[in-house]
C-alpha cells in the first residue's frame, strides 16, 4: 500500500485521528508522518485565517440583519450558488458577485478587520478614468465640508461648482 | 524545459546577494487576482479548472507581455511529480495549499524564478515575484507590469469600493502580501526577538519564523508581511514595510555588534565550533543543521569567518532539507540516512566554496 499523503513511498506508518466523535485512519509512509508530526501540516485541520474570519462573521450573522432580504439563514449567492452556511463554515467567498450577495454582512466586518472598507491601492486599466473622477469628487466633497464648517462660503460655492461640473461630466466609455 | 531546471537546483536567484544582505534575505511580493464571471478555485470543476488555466496561458503568450517580462513558462502540477512539487514549494514558488488541489492548478515561470504565478490557488491568479535583499519596490515594480500585462486580456473581479475581490475577504482590496525574508540571530541571542514580535505586531504587521512552530524559529529565520489589504495604497503598505523593517535591520545590527563587543570570544567560539561541525560530521539532523547554518552565516556577515559566500548558507539550507535530499540522492531514505547524506553534502558543499 502507497503513502495516502505522497503517492510515491510505501506506507509503513498507520495514523488515527479523533476529532469531535469522527474517526478517520490515513496509512503513511515514515517521511510524511514526520513531516506532518513536526510540521503539523497535512491532514490535521488548522485554525487558518479564512476560518477564523468566518468566527468574526459568525458573530456578525448573529445580529439583526440590517438587510431584510438577508434575514433567514438559507440566503445564497444567485450567482454561484454559494450558501450563507458554507460561507460561514470555511470563510471563502465563490465568485466576485458574492460580495453584492453577502455585502451587508462582510461590510461591519471588513471594517473591523481593516479598519475601512474603501479602497485605496491600484485600480484596472478599465475602471482608471471613472474612479480617478469618483476618488476626485470624494476628496472635493471633504474640502467643501470643511469649509463650510470653517465658514469659508466663498471657497465653499467655488468647490461645490467644480464638484457640480465633474459629475455632469459623460463617464468614458470603456476607459 | 525552465521548469526542470528549477526543480534540479537548490539554488535560486533570491538567494544571491541583495542590498542588506547581512540581515534581508529575500523580499517578495504576491498579489490575488480573480478573473470575472467565473466560480472561485474552490468551486470550480476540473473542466472550468482548465478553462482558467487556458485563458492564462493564452495571456502569457502575448508579445507585449514578452516584451516587459520575458518569456513565462506554464506547467500544469498534474504533470508533475510529488517530489517535484514539493521542490517548488521549498524554493517558495509555490505554496502549500496549492498541493491540497494540485490536478486542476498550474504554476508559471521566469527561468530565473524571480518571477512566478500559481494559478487556481485560492484565488484564479496569485502573481509573485521574489527578490534578493531588500528590494521591495522593485518587487512590485514587476508585479505590477506583469499585473498591468495580464489585465489586457483577463478580465479582473474588481469593485470600485472593495477593489479587487478575493476568495478570502482578508485579501480583498489590494489584494496584496509584502514579505520579507529575514536572519535575526543577534536579536535572538540577546533575547530581545520576543519585543520585537509583540511591537512588530501591534503595527500591523506579521512575523512567523520560517522552520519550526510558534514562536520557536529554526535557523533564526523569520518572515515578515502585511497584514492589512484594505484602505491603503500598495506604495503605502510597502513604505510601512520597509520602514519597520529598517528599524529591525538597525536594531539586529546592534545587537550582533554588542555580541562582538562584549561576548567576543564567546561568540567566535560558537561561529568555529558551528563551522567545525558542519565541516567534519557524518550524522546531522535537520534541525542541528539549521541552528549551525544560521551560526555560520552570522559569522560570515560579520567577518569572523571570511572564505565562505553567504549566499551559500540558503542553498545549504534548502539543499539539505529532506525532499531535496531525496531529490539528489533518486531514493527514498530512512532519516539516519537521510542525516548521513546531509552531512556528507554539508562537507563537500563547504569544502568546494573553501578552495574558490
Amino acid at each position: 500500500m502507497m503513502c495516502e499523503r505522497c503517492e510515491q513511498r510505501l506506507a509503513n506508518v498507520f495514523v488515527t485521528e479523533i476529532i469531535n466523535d469522527h474517526k478517520r485512519s490515513i496509512r503513511l509512509c515514515e517521511q510524511c508522518a514526520r513531516e506532518i508530526q513536526l510540521e503539523s501540516h497535512g491532514f490535521v485541520p488548522q485554525l487558518n485565517l479564512p476560518v477564523l474570519f468566518a468566527s468574526l462573521l459568525g458573530n456578525e450573522f448573529n445580529l439583526p440583519s440590517p438587510d431584510r432580504s438577508l434575514a433567514d439563514g438559507d440566503n445564497k449567492c444567485e450567482n454561484c450558488g454559494l450558501t450563507e452556511k458554507q460561507f460561514l463554515k470555511n470563510g471563502l467567498l465563490g465568485c466576485g458577485a458574492c460580495y453584492e450577495y453577502f455585502h451587508a454582512r462582510l461590510e461591519p466586518v471588513l471594517r473591523r478587520v481593516h479598519g475601512t472598507t474603501q479602497h485605496k491601492g491600484k485600480v484596472p486599466g478599465i475602471n482608471k478614468d471613472y474612479l480617478k473622477k469618483i476618488r476626485k469628487i470624494e476628496d472635493l466633497k471633504t474640502k467643501l465640508q470643511e469649509a463650510v464648517r470653517g465658514e469659508d462660503f466663498e471657497q465653499a460655492t467655488q468647490l461645490r461648482d467644480t464638484i457640480k461640473e465633474l459629475e455632469r461630466k459623460p463617464e468614458p466609455e470603456g476607459g | 524545459m525552465a521548469v526542470k531546471d528549477t526543480v534540479n537546483n537548490a539554488s535560486s536567484y533570491w538567494m544571491g546577494d541583495g542590498p542588506e544582505a547581512d540581515v534581508v534575505i529575500s523580499s517578495r511580493i504576491r498579489i490575488a487576482r480573480n478573473l470575472v464571471n467565473l466560480p472561485f478555485p474552490h468551486l470550480l470543476t476540473p473542466g472550468k479548472g482548465e478553462e482558467v488555466i487556458n485563458l492564462v496561458e493564452r495571456a502569457i503568450k502575448r508579445e507585449s507581455l514578452k516584451e516587459k517580462i520575458g518569456f513565462l513558462e506554464l506547467i500544469r502540477l498534474g504533470e508533475l511529480v510529488p517530489l517535484e512539487r514539493n521542490i517548488l514549494v521549498e524554493k517558495h514558488l509555490i505554496s502549500l495549499d496549492i498541493l491540497k488541489d494540485y490536478q486542476k492548478a498550474a504554476v508559471v515561470l521566469r527561468s530565473d524564478e524571480v518571477i512566478s504565478l500559481m494559478v487556481n490557488e485560492e484565488d484564479h491568479l496569485r502573481i509573485q515575484c521574489l527578490l534578493p535583499g531588500l528590494q521591495m519596490h522593485e518587487a512590485w515594480k514587476l508585479v505590477d507590469c506583469l499585473d498591468g500585462e495580464l489585465e489586457k486580456t483577463l478580465p479582473y473581479a474588481f469593485d470600485e469600493k472593495l477593489g479587487y475581490l478575493t476568495t478570502c475577504p482578508t485579501n480583498v482590496g489590494t489584494g496584496m502580501r509584502a514579505s520579507l525574508m529575514v536572519h535575526l540571530p543577534g536579536l535572538v541571542m540577546v533575547n530581545q526577538i520576543k519585543d520585537v514580535v509583540t511591537n512588530v505586531t501591534k503595527l500591523g504587521l506579521t512575523v512567523r519564523g520560517l522552520y519550526g512552530e510558534g514562536t520557536e524559529a529554526y535557523g533564526n529565520l523569520f518572515q515578515l508581511s502585511n497584514q492589512v489589504t484594505l484602505g491603503k495604497s500598495e506604495e503605502d503598505i510597502i513604505t510601512n514595510l520597509i520602514f519597520i523593517t529598517r528599524q529591525i535591520i538597525n536594531q539586529e545590527r546592534i545587537a550582533r555588534q554588542a555580541l562582538f563587543k562584549e561576548r567576543r570570544e564567546q561568540l567566535e567560539d560558537r561561529v568555529g565550533r558551528a563551522y567545525g561541525i558542519l565541516k567534519h560530521a557524518h550524522v546531522i539532523s535537520s534541525a542541528e543543521a539549521l541552528r549551525l547554518l544560521s551560526d555560520l552565516r552570522l559569522g560570515i556577515v560579520i567577518q569572523i569567518i571570511k572564505n565562505i559566500p553567504a549566499c551559500l548558507i540558503m542553498e545549504l539550507i534548502l539543499l539539505t532539507r529532506p525532499v531535496f535530499l531525496v531529490k539528489i540522492t533518486g531514493k527514498e531514505m530512512s532519516s539516519f540516512i537521510r542525516d548521513v547524506y546531509r552531512a556528507k553534502l554539508i562537507r563537500e558543499k563547504l569544502s568546494q566554496a573553501e578552495k574558490i
